[in-house]
């Protein structure tokens, strides 16, 4: 809607506008304002993100003028995966020296920046993530300053259609971009490294240590075949899905050369990663709190964005040495005697990468995996069979098998050829977390891997059960 | 041990709905009552040989993946075809079925050539037809069975006159969202729309299909025993509710 703006009958004159619109905008964030906190004493939830919801209905335009408040103007992150993580890791990168409007609970659809600007009282910079779909919306109004593009694999293809139908949106949008905004891509992603095109520069990001390649690329791979031509590309070395080194031998399109590169990789099982941040500027060695590959491309990406907007490296190396697990991601959360790992699963490259991450930090024997399939999980469950849940399975002396989907996922582990007789299949989520602990020695640790909704419904459960969380956890 | 080879067409393009899915499940249920089951992949520029596959499997892609694969694939049409009408099974879902039929328009206006195995032909729409999906199929004469899914498909797919679907849509999309309809069925060879995957879900039709590929390999299709399949049916269950709650809306 939004068309009152548009219409003279009620704003008169061009200059009865220019005079009335900040009028406007101050009761449209009163009255959204009013309604977050209404939300809230009605017990209802939703509190965070129904201002941004109703602003957004009311006037979309107001988004943009909300924008232009901030004085050094935004930054987007988006993403398939990673993009709550990555700009988790911008935010402790720039804190120290820059006020910041985030969208920190993930709320990545253009209410959700609404509502971080709505909230924004003094900050200097937006640092907003940004949903793959929405970016086109969210960089029309919010005139982005800097753009970070992580990765694009299959995901909730019943959502958002097909992998081209974004990485075209994706292309469009960066098409609009003023010549001024500073672009960071993923050179490792051919669909994403595609989009400097010729008619601009970017800094290109990505990896290079092919000692910790695939030795063969996981099921999953996307993009393998070349975005210009439809050969299938050669690989020197994939990384994460069709994340690598890679060349086509037809036409020749490959890798561009990197401008923020990740050398010395050294994993240190679920604890920590290690690497050697290479830049224009200089290297830094970076120590990570968080664990695996997909990590070095999340504190990669923070790194490229985080110094395209003016941070040093020393800046960056302390923020990512700082830094701990987002909402979700690999948290680590004390119940008890006991504690439990979670670990988000939402598509079959970023579980992929959550499989390898535990199994190559010593084989889990029991995992509690809780699959839901309401909208923000997708409802097409088909993904799963597409996740090389092997490697774990074949450490496992019993999986809980939890969600909306219970039946599902055991069946998946059945034909992976799990024993049937070692799978509870219990779809509520307390009794499978009950279930899970129970068959937790006390002083160990219970995996569990869970879609969206059925992550926010564990963390209720456990808040309502009130245990401590580390003093670490930044609730978002 | 009798083993029954399966060509599995272009794995490397089209494997979009977790084709790989379905592939186990036929390996483990025929293994379970004795049976071997070799998968060859029959990738780009490698002709189709009547007989000498048990059952052709193929699967989805994305609109670009099935662009690359689609004049290949219309260039092995009479092998695939020959290797139907001398008794193998088929198996395609999706993005196959559609290349199985006479032709394929995408959004572009692009018009793909198909292996004309099945009598029908298919037109991109504007809007993608998304959502889980149950059906009532009738394979056998008097013995109706259901099977449940999730399709997503921008394409159209009408059926000719004489063609006979695989199922009635009980709730759901189907072919075209129109008439009511869902999947082909041309002898032993099955097409549908239904993936999430199809088959672990639908035991029954995975039984029915490795019986098929049984019966041209040995010439008639020896009883398959029954198999316990209480999970597969809570699994069914969960994914018949949710089309009746949530099927064929936008």
């Amino acid at each position: 809607m939004g068309g009152t703006a548009q219409d003279p009958s009620v704003e008169g004159s061009a200059a009865a506008r220019l005079h009335w619109r900040p009028v406007r905008l101050g009761l449209e964030i009163a009255l959204a304002h009013a309604a977050g906190r209404l939300s809230r004493l009605a017990g209802a939830g939703g509190g965070t993100t129904l201002p941004g919801k109703l602003l957004w209905k009311l006037d979309p335009g107001a988004i943009d003028l909300l924008g232009r408040r901030l004085p050094r103007g935004s930054a987007l992150v988006s993403a398939t995966n990673g993009k709550t993580t990555t700009a988790a890791m911008v935010a402790e990168i720039l804190a120290p020296r820059v006020r910041l409007a985030h969208n920190r609970s993930g709320a990545n659809l253009v209410s959700g920046v609404a509502s971080a600007l709505l909230h924004m009282g003094d900050a200097e910079l937006g640092l907003f993530e940004v949903d793959e779909g929405a970016l086109p919306e969210v960089v029309r109004r919010v005139r982005p300053r800097a753009v970070l593009l992580g990765n694009l694999f299959r995901d909730q293809l019943d959502r958002y259609g097909e992998l081209e139908l974004i990485a075209g949106r994706w292309r469009e949008a960066v098409r609009t971009l003023p010549h001024e905004t500073a672009l960071v891509l993923n050179g490792d992603d051919p669909q994403v490294g595609e989009l400097a095109g010729e008619a601009r520069t970017a800094t290109v990001f990505g990896l290079d240590d092919p000692r910790h390649a695939y030795a063969t690329p996981p099921h999953a791979a996307d993009s393998t075949h070349c975005v210009r031509c439809g050969a299938p590309y050669e690989y020197a070395a994939v990384y994460m899905g069709h994340l690598g080194d890679y060349r086509c031998p037809r036409c020749h399109h490959a890798r561009q050369p990197l401008d923020v590169v990740a050398r010395r990789i050294e994993l240190d099982g679920l604890e920590g990663v290690s690497f050697d941040l290479v830049t224009a500027v200089g290297e830094q060695r970076i120590e990570l709190g968080v664990p695996g590959l997909y990590n070095v491309y999340n504190a990669l990406a923070a790194g490229a964005l985080s110094l395209a907007l003016g941070a040093s490296l020393a800046e960056v190396a302390s923020g990512l040495g700082r830094f701990h697990a987002a909402f979700g991601r690999f948290e680590r959360i004390v119940v008890g005697e006991r504690r439990i790992l979670v670990l988000l699963i939402k598509n079959p490259a970023g579980a992929n990468e959550a499989v390898r991450t535990l199994v190559d930090g010593g084989a889990p024997r029991v995992a509690v995996i809780a699959l839901n399939d309401a909208i923000a999980d997708g409802r097409d469950v088909s993904w799963i069979w597409d996740v090389d849940f092997e490697p774990l399975l074949a450490g496992l002396e019993r999986l809980v098998a939890t969600g909306e989907r219970a039946a599902e996922l055991a069946l998946r582990a059945k034909y992976a050829g799990f024993d049937e007789q070692a799978i509870d299949v219990l779809p509520p989520l307390a009794a499978a977390l009950d279930r899970g602990l129970e068959l937790t020695p006390p002083g160990g640790e219970l995996v569990i891997l869970p879609t969206y909704t059925a992550m926010l419904a564990l963390r209720r459960i456990v808040s309502e059960r009130g245990y401590v969380r580390p003093y670490w956890e930044r609730a978002a | 041990m009798t083993s029954l080879l399966v060509g599995h067409l272009y794995p490397d393009y089209l494997n979009i709905y977790a084709d790989r899915g379905n592939i186990a499940v036929l390996e483990r249920r025929a293994a379970w009552r004795g049976y071997g089951l070799d998968v060859q992949a029959i990738g780009m520029g490698e002709p189709v040989e009547p007989g000498r596959h048990d059952l052709l499997y193929i699967g989805g892609g994305q609109d670009r993946e099935q662009a690359l694969v689609a004049p290949d694939l219309a260039a092995k049409g009479e092998g695939v075809r020959a290797a139907a009408e001398a008794g193998a099974a088929v198996l395609a879902v999706c993005g196959g079925y559609q290349l199985l039929g006479r032709s394929y328009r995408d959004v572009a206006g692009e018009e793909l050539p198909g292996v004309g195995l099945f009598p029908h032909e298919t037109v991109a729409g504007e809007r993608r037809m998304i959502g889980d999906v149950l059906l009532e199929c009738e394979l056998e004469p008097g013995l109706r069975r259901t099977l449940a899914g999730f399709e997503n498909h921008a394409g159209r797919t009408r059926l000719d006159q004489s063609g006979v679907p695989l199922g009635r849509v009980v709730a759901g999309f189907g072919n075209d969202g129109q008439s009511g309809f869902e999947g082909c069925r041309v002898g032993r060879a099955i097409g549908t729309y239904l993936h999430g995957p199809l088959l672990p879900r639908n035991p029954w039709l995975a039984d029915w299909v490795i019986a098929q590929a049984l019966a041209h390999r040995l010439g008639e299709a020896p009883d398959l025993e029954p198999l316990g399949d209480e999970l597969e049916g809570r699994a069914h269950a969960v994914s018949a509710r949710r089309a009746h709650e949530r099927g064929g809306r936008r």
